[in-house]
Parts: C-alpha cells; sequence; structure tokens
C-alpha cells in the first residue's frame, strides 16, 4: 500500500475544470515532483490534499484512509504539512515563535495545565523549544531567532515557512514552489536542505516548482500537469522526453 | 525565579497600597480605585479575544450584563427580592435562593461563560466584520430580554438596593487574578497559537491549529472574565437596570485596548487605569463651571466626544496604541534603567 | 385581523421596509467595493434630520430647499467620512478600519449631542408630507404612500446612474476586483468616494424620511435604523443593489407583520433583526441574492 494514494481526483470551481481524473501514489519517504505551465492545477492539488479544498469528485488516501472532508488541522495533525507560493508567515511574531507555532499541534498539555505552568505543559514547552532551536540551526535562521518574521529578506522567510512546517513533525511535506525568488546558490542550498531533510525525517516530499534543475535534480518521480489534466507521470528522465510535456513548455 | 520574585513583590505592594487605601483614602477615592481595578478586569478579558485573537468581538456589554443580573440575582435576600419583584414574582427557584457573594460573583463567571459557549458557534461561524455585527447583535438581544422577562429580571425597572460587597479588596483581588491568568495562557503554546490565528488563520490551521477551538476558549474565557466583572460592577453601583450596560461600555472597553496597544496585556492595564483617571479629568468638561467670573455651561456629551476623537487618532497615526504589541516586562524595565544609568555615567 | 387592518399594516411594513431599502443601498455600495461595514453610515440619517430641522423648523426655509440641502451635506459628509476615517486606513489590517469606523460613529453622535443637545426635537413635517389618504374606507397615512413612491424615485436613478454611465461601470468592475481596476488606469479614490456619496445622498433622504415618519430627531436615532438596514443588506445578498432593496422590503414587512400578528412579541421587536441575521449567516451566508464573495485564493 502506497503511503499516500490519489485517486481520481477533480475540482471544479464554477465552470472552469481546474484538476481533473489526478492520480498519484507517493510512497513512504518518497522525493516526488509536481511540475506545470502557470494556472495548471498544481497548487489547486495541495489544497485539496491538505484539506482546503473539498474536491467535487475522488478520494485521497493516507496510509488507506480517506482525508478527504477533513478540516485542514487535521490532516496536518495526520502528518501533512505543507508551505504556501505566496509565503503565508505570522509576520508579527518572532522566527522563532513562528517555528513553536509549528509545534503547537503536538503538544498534548491542556490550556489550564498551560496556564498553570504545570509539569506536564513545562515538558513539551522544553521540547519543543529545543526542537525548534535545532530547526532553525539546520536551516540557518538561529541568529535572527528574535526578530519579526515579517521583516526576514525574502529567502530567509521561504526557509523559514520550509522550518515552521517541519515543525509540525510531518511524515509528507507539500511544498509550493520553495525556490521562487531564490539566487542560484540559495537554491542549491535549498536542493541540499530538502534531501538531507528528507533522509533524517523519513519524510516524503510532494514539491511544486518551475525550476527545472531543482526538480529534475531532487525529484525521483515526476508528474506534469497542464489545463487541469495529467500530461505525463514517471522518472524525471522519461518525462523530460515525453513529447507532450515539450510541447506544453515549449508551446507558449 | 528572580522573576516570580519581582512579581510577588509588585502584589505585595499591591496589597500594601490597598491597605493604606483603605485606611485613608475618601469615599470619592475608594470609588476612583474600585472603577479602575473593574475597568482593568474587564479590559484584560477583552484583550484576549480582541487584541490576542484578532477577532473584533463588540458584545462584552451583553455578558458584563448577564454577569450583572445573575450576581445581584443571587445575593438579593428572599424578602428584599419579593419587594423588587412586586409587579411580576420573580421565577421559583431564584426567589427562595440566596448566596455569599463570591459564589455569587462565580456564578454570574459562569452564566456568562454558558452564554458564550452557546453564541460561540453560530459566531465563529464567521469572521471579520460579520462577526463584528452579530457580537453587537448580542448587546441589543440581551438588553431586549431584560427588559421583556419581567419574571427574571423586573424588566425596565431594574434590580436596586444591591448591598454594595464590592470593595477594594476584592476588586483588585479579581483583577490581579484575571491578568496572572491572561498573562500565563498569552504567553503559552496556547497564547502563541492565539496570535498565529490572528497573523494568518489560514496558516495557522494548515499548521495544525484548530482555530476554532482555540477562539473559542479565548471567547468563553473572556466571557467568564466579563460576567465576573458585570458581578463587581452590579454590587459597586447598587442600582441594574437593562439601559446600563449599552454599547457605550463596549466602546470604553475598545479605547482602552486600542490606547493600550491591541494585544498587549500590560498595554490594556495601563490604559484601563490612565482611561479611569482621564474620565474623571474630564468630567470637568460637562459641568458647569466658572472662569474667571465668566459663567462656562457645562457641555453634555463632550466628554465622549474628546474620547471618540482620542480613538480615531490613535487608530489613524498610532496604530500601535501605547505598547504596541510589546508588554512591560521587568527585563525591560531593567534594561530602560540600565540605560539611565549609563546616561548619568557619561553626563 | 380584519382585512382592512391586513391592509394598513402591509402599506405601513412596504413603507418602513422601503427605508430600510434607501439605507442597505449604502451599506451594500460600500461593502461591495471595500468590504467594510459602514459602522457611521445610520449615523448619517441622523445628520440628514438635523439639517432638515435646522432648515425647516430654525431657520424656516422653504421645505425644497431645506431638504436638499439636508440631502447634499449628508452626501458630503459621507465622503467627508471616507476621506477622514477610511481612506488612511486602506491598507491597514482590517481590524483598525473597523474600529475606525467605529470612532467615526461615536464622534458623530456626541457631536450632535453637543450641539444639538440630548433631548429630542419634533420634525416639523411640511403639510405636503402629512394627512390621510383615504382608500375605499381605508384611512392611510399620506407619508406611508409617499416613502415608497420616493424611495422607488431615488432608487431608479441611482439604478440609472450604476448601470447606464461610465462611472458606474467602473464601480462595479472595482467591485468586481480592485486590484485589476487600478492597474488599468481608472482613479479608484474618486470612484470610492463617489460610491460614498451616492450611499450618503441616499441616507440623508433616509434620514428625513424616517425623522417625518417617527416625528422626532436625536443624537443617537441612527443607530438601530442603521443596524437593521444592514442586516436588510445581508439578508438580500451583500454586494448586490437588487438585493438590498429585496433585504429592506422583507425586513420591514416581517417587523411590521410579526408585531401585528403577535403584539405579545412587539417588545422583541428590535432584537428579531439579530435572530434573523444569525439565521442567515448560518443557513445561507450569501444571502437572497448574493452570490459569494470572491472567497480568499490560497
Ligand atoms: N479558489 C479558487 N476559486 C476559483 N478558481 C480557482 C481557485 N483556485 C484556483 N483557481 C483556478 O484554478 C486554476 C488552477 O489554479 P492553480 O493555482 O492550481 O494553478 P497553479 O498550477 O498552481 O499555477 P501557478 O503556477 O500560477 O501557481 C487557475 O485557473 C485558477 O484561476
Ligand atoms: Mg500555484
Amino acid at each position: 500500500m502506497a503511503f499516500l494514494q490519489v485517486e481520481n481526483l477533480g475540482m471544479r470551481f464554477g465552470g472552469l475544470l481546474a484538476l481533473e481524473d489526478f492520480n498519484l501514489e507517493v510512497p513512504e519517504g518518497g522525493l516526488y515532483g509536481l511540475i506545470g505551465p502557470n494556472g495548471a492545477g498544481k497548487t489547486t492539488v495541495f489544497n485539496l490534499i491538505s484539506g482546503f479544498l473539498k474536491p467535487t469528485e475522488g478520494r485521497a488516501l493516507l496510509q488507506g484512509q480517506d482525508i478527504i472532508g477533513w478540516p485542514p488541522h487535521r490532516i496536518a495533525v495526520l502528518g501533512i504539512a505543507r508551505t504556501f507560493q505566496n509565503i503565508r508567515l505570522f509576520g508579527e511574531l518572532s522566527v522563532l515563535d513562528n517555528v513553536l507555532t509549528g509545534g503547537h499541534c503536538r503538544g498534548r498539555a491542556a490550556w489550564w495545565e498551560a496556564a498553570g505552568r504545570l509539569p506536564r505543559y513545562r515538558r513539551e514547552e522544553k521540547e519543543r523549544l529545543a526542537r525548534a532551536w535545532a530547526l532553525l540551526e539546520d536551516v540557518g535562521l538561529a541568529d535572527a531567532a528574535l526578530e519579526p518574521a515579517g521583516k526576514l529578506p525574502y529567502g530567509h522567510q521561504r526557509r523559514l515557512e520550509i522550518a515552521r512546517a517541519l515543525a509540525t513533525q510531518p511524515r509528507f511535506l507539500l511544498l509550493d514552489e520553495p525556490a521562487a525568488g531564490l539566487n542560484p546558490q540559495e537554491t542549491l542550498d535549498l536542493m541540499d536542505f530538502l534531501k538531507d531533510a528528507q533522509e533524517r525525517y523519513r519524510l516524503a516530499m510532494l514539491v511544486i516548482e518551475h525550476n527545472l534543475r531543482l526538480v529534475m535534480g531532487l525529484c525521483q518521480h515526476l508528474t506534469v500537469l497542464d489545463h487541469g489534466l495529467t500530461l505525463a507521470q514517471g522518472a524525471p528522465r522519461e518525462v523530460r522526453r515525453n513529447p507532450a510535456v515539450i510541447k506544453a513548455y515549449l508551446g507558449k | 525565579m528572580k522573576k516570580a520574585w519581582l512579581n510577588l513583590a509588585a502584589l505585595a505592594a499591591l496589597a500594601l497600597i490597598l491597605g493604606a487605601a483603605g485606611q485613608w483614602a475618601n469615599e470619592y477615592q475608594v470609588r476612583l480605585l474600585n472603577n479602575m481595578a473593574i475597568y482593568i478586569t474587564l479590559a484584560v478579558g477583552y484583550n484576549l479575544i480582541n487584541g490576542v485573537c484578532g477577532q473584533l468581538h463588540l458584545g462584552p456589554n451583553a455578558f458584563i450584563t448577564l454577569g450583572a443580573y445573575t450576581a445581584a440575582l443571587l445575593t438579593l435576600t428572599p424578602p428584599e427580592k419579593a419587594q423588587l419583584f412586586f409587579l411580576t414574582p420573580l421565577q421559583w427557584p431564584l426567589s427562595e435562593i440566596s448566596l455569599p457573594f463570591p459564589l455569587a460573583l462565580l456564578a454570574g463567571g459562569v452564566v456568562a461563560a454558558c452564554f458564550g459557549v452557546i453564541t460561540g458557534f453560530p459566531v465563529f461561524r464567521v469572521r471579520g466584520d460579520y462577526l463584528a455585527i452579530i457580537t453587537l447583535g448580542f448587546g441589543e438581544v440581551v438588553r431586549v430580554l431584560a427588559n421583556n422577562l419581567q419574571g427574571l429580571t423586573n424588566g425596565p425597572m431594574g434590580l436596586k438596593g444591591l448591598y454594595p460587597y464590592t470593595n477594594l479588596w476584592w476588586s483588585w483581588g479579581v483583577a490581579a487574578a484575571a491578568v496572572v491568568l491572561v498573562i500565563s495562557l498569552v504567553n503559552s503554546s496556547y497564547g502563541r497559537a492565539m496570535r498565529a490565528i490572528r497573523e494568518d488563520e489560514t496558516a495557522a490551521r494548515a499548521m495544525g491549529i484548530d482555530s476554532f477551538r482555540l477562539l473559542m476558549l479565548a471567547y468563553v474565557l473572556s466571557a467568564f472574565i466579563f460576567g465576573v466583572g458585570g458581578g463587581l460592577l452590579a454590587h459597586l453601583i447598587t442600582t441594574i437596570s437593562p439601559s446600563l450596560f449599552t454599547f457605550f461600555l463596549t466602546f470604553n472597553l475598545l479605547i482602552i485596548i486600542v490606547v493600550g496597544g491591541l494585544g498587549s496585556t500590560t498595554g490594556a492595564v495601563m490604559a484601563a487605569a490612565v482611561f479611569t483617571m482621564a474620565g474623571e479629568w474630564l468630567r470637568v468638561v460637562e459641568e458647569p463651571a466658572v472662569i474667571g467670573g465668566i459663567n462656562i455651561p457645562g457641555v453634555p456629551g463632550l466628554r465622549m466626544v474628546i474620547f471618540s476623537l482620542a480613538l480615531l487618532l490613535a487608530i489613524l497615526f498610532f496604530r500601535r496604541g501605547l505598547l504596541g504589541r510589546r508588554e512591560f516586562s521587568w527585563d525591560a524595565c531593567g534594561r530602560f534603567l540600565a540605560r539611565l544609568r549609563n546616561l548619568k555615567l557619561e553626563t | 385581523m380584519d382585512l382592512t387592518t391586513l391592509f394598513q399594516q402591509l402599506i405601513n411594513g412596504l413603507s418602513l421596509g422601503s427605508l430600510y431599502a434607501l439605507i442597505a443601498i449604502g451599506y451594500t455600495m460600500v461593502y461591495g467595493i471595500l468590504r467594510l461595514i459602514n459602522f457611521a453610515h445610520g449615523d448619517l440619517l441622523m445628520v440628514g434630520a438635523y439639517v432638515g430641522v435646522m432648515g425647516v423648523g430654525m431657520f424656516a426655509w422653504p421645505w425644497p430647499a431645506a431638504f436638499g440641502l439636508a440631502v447634499v451635506l449628508t452626501g458630503l459628509m459621507g465622503v467627508l467620512l471616507e476621506r477622514g476615517a477610511y481612506r488612511p486606513l486602506r491598507q491597514a489590517p482590517r481590524i483598525s478600519l473597523l474600529i475606525s469606523a467605529i470612532a467615526a460613529s461615536f464622534l458623530l453622535e456626541n457631536l450632535a449631542l453637543v450641539i444639538f443637545g440630548g433631548r429630542p426635537k419634533p420634525f416639523p413635517a411640511p403639510p405636503v408630507f402629512t394627512g390621510v389618504f383615504s382608500l375605499g374606507g381605508v384611512f392611510i397615512p399620506r407619508l406611508s404612500l409617499l416613502i415608497p413612491a420616493l424611495t422607488a424615485l431615488f432608487l431608479s436613478l441611482l439604478f440609472l446612474m450604476v448601470y447606464r454611465t461610465r462611472a458606474g461601470r467602473a464601480m462595479r468592475a472595482i467591485a468586481y476586483d480592485l486590484e485589476t481596476v487600478s492597474l488599468m488606469g481608472v482613479n479608484i479614490n474618486r470612484i470610492i468616494a463617489l460610491t460614498f456619496l451616492l450611499g450618503s445622498l441616499l441616507a440623508g433622504a433616509g434620514g428625513l424620511l424616517w425623522a417625518m415618519k417617527y416625528p422626532q430627531v436625536n443624537p443617537f436615532m441612527g443607530i438601530l435604523p442603521g443596524l437593521k438596514a444592514f442586516i436588510a443588506a445581508v439578508l438580500g445578498g451583500i454586494g448586490n443593489l437588487a438585493g438590498a432593496v429585496l433585504g429592506g422590503l422583507l425586513l420591514g414587512l416581517l417587523e411590521i407583520m410579526i408585531v401585528s400578528l403577535f403584539p405579545d412579541w412587539a417588545g422583541y421587536r428590535d432584537a428579531l433583526a439579530f435572530g434573523l441575521l444569525i439565521i442567515i449567516l448560518l443557513a445561507r451566508p450569501t444571502g437572497l441574492l448574493g452570490e459569494a464573495l470572491g472567497e480568499e485564493k490560497l
């Protein structure tokens, strides 16, 4: 059984068919890519899997359990974390607080335990802090930990968003254009970081990316979307030679 | 640890001041201090849902009314109630019950919190402007109910002759408890999640934060605080009626938390204190006065003009309020003192 | 209830509903463009009414002049409101904008209190608006017929303006997508000001009619009609002009009918609208005629 299995997913916005008959199987720890021209329906796939949209058709099974119709926060607790195409940090919270917020959903202490600083809460908060600092070290933002997240330069914000998503301790990470707006060096660093994280946390990933070099170098498997339709699926090398894909990319 | 001692010292200082005030302050000053404590209590509760969670709740007056009526109905003795409710007798169990003041306060908080639980479901189906107008409606609905449910509220005549239980110890004790509770919640993981919802609810949900539950928590806790505050208020002014707790009261709380810096609990405390004092000083402009031999008639409403202008200017030009989202802390205090000392050394 | 009373109540509800509609239009237009509840809109009603009282009562002007001035001044007050309290905050968090709206509303009310005093002033309705019609043995105040008629007239003018002129087209385009329109070189500020002007002119007219129907004027008279008109706008589908009219008429009829059918409930009348609001938001947040206002895209 695949870790995540998406079957026949379809999404219609009024008259617009944004996604049609989308199928995908991601194994545990798989590094998968999702590419396609603007408006192809890539972000829509993310919104469907993470619970922000309800599909008009199809289902999505996480380890055999259908998660369609679940609210986003429960899906996150199940272990699917995501980033957003147009970075959505908690701008006025500090960098550290952003990451700590990612860890909130793993806490079991009730609000009154938190308000009373009872032992269970104290222990959990200590763990959360340790993990958050470790993540900040990993993404190289430990020096900026106490600054407001909104003040960070763009590239750092992207990294912080990934760190925040990792703080929810996911088993499956959805990254929406993580390299957008990064310079070549930053992109390379990001690639290393993602590969490293995937190994360290036994993490499956689905990455949307326009930067073909990055996806080709990173992913074991690619899905190409265009106008909601799946043009091709398979290993990066094969996909790159697929005539329909070449046409969709070069035809415009 | 050092901070815990400082906090304890601050509480002890408060107790000393209260003891001194009980000894030497005159009736007017005591009343002012009571008012101040109640405003602090209410503002701290309001800031939790409004400033920390970022939801423009406009119905605190509804919850305050509920708390005030509940507590008042419970402290009045059965004969007093029989006398008050001479048109329509009071509903049965209430007409026989009489509770000590602390229990009545608690009951006021619980009733308000229950109202919060019930209304929370429709309220948090919506956000933003809609949430504002629905909660604004609560004040209106509760007033209408208080006017019409004669057998429960005595209608427009209200409740008179409550025993003035609210003294400095009660009002400041409740205020201190509310401040400690809210600050420790806000500075916990829960408070962080609430602030995250304020900043970007979508992102917060993607991080596994159940925004409905957290908003509900803040909303019901604030309702409880409003309820207790209402009970204190009722036993301070000793006469309550449906028209007493209008939107005007909510407006005052809104001024306080905006001026204190939306989201800053310590800012709300300071602003509540300043507001109570300013309200008293500004009373002058509404009373007739003789300045330099010229009779100046009092201008009713001028105080509120000044307050609305203050709110408008604060939101237009100093959106961060007194403290912004910053908090008063011993660390910041220490840094400030250190800076002062350095300045002195340099000169 | 016999037929005569029913008929009278229907007319009564229609005239109250027309007033709600007239005010609801202003809410819905502003909400359509800025996604803001203009909390001070109800208070513009009061501004119009006071200017009317001053003109007709204190200065004894001929009523057309006084009423015209009242409507125009209310319109300008609306524009001033937008300039002073809303425009500076257009990029700010929504909560600031709403708080600013509330502050502006309180400022208007209390300025009126300072200037005119708290005692309600009688509104000297000109003879044209008073008296009763007799329709087949049923007596109906002339005003109850004039209000719907005048409302129909004003609304036709407004619809002409919105659907047949360039400015009206721009207004609708902005309501649909502010950012794109601003990229196309349309002067957004002018159009927004125009929206406020139109809505406030109608509020001014509504204020005069309201003051004649409940013949007195006080600083806080605008609050409740304002809230109810907003609810009417939500009922009809906020952002939708025809919806605001429909919602206003429905709410007016409903209030009058419930009160006349169940006189015992009269005391709860003011709570009815809020109950209705909660039901709409739970059952059909888009209202009767509204479409979902573009939800935020992720
Ligand atoms: N909430 C929504 N309501 C209506 N239409 C939507 C919504 N979300 C997406 N769409 C439409 O669905 C289509 C696919 O959008 P999507 O965001 O998935 O594209 P994408 O592949 O992520 O493109 P890009 O590379 O530009 O991010 C687009 O035409 C878009 O306008
Ligand atoms: Mg996208």
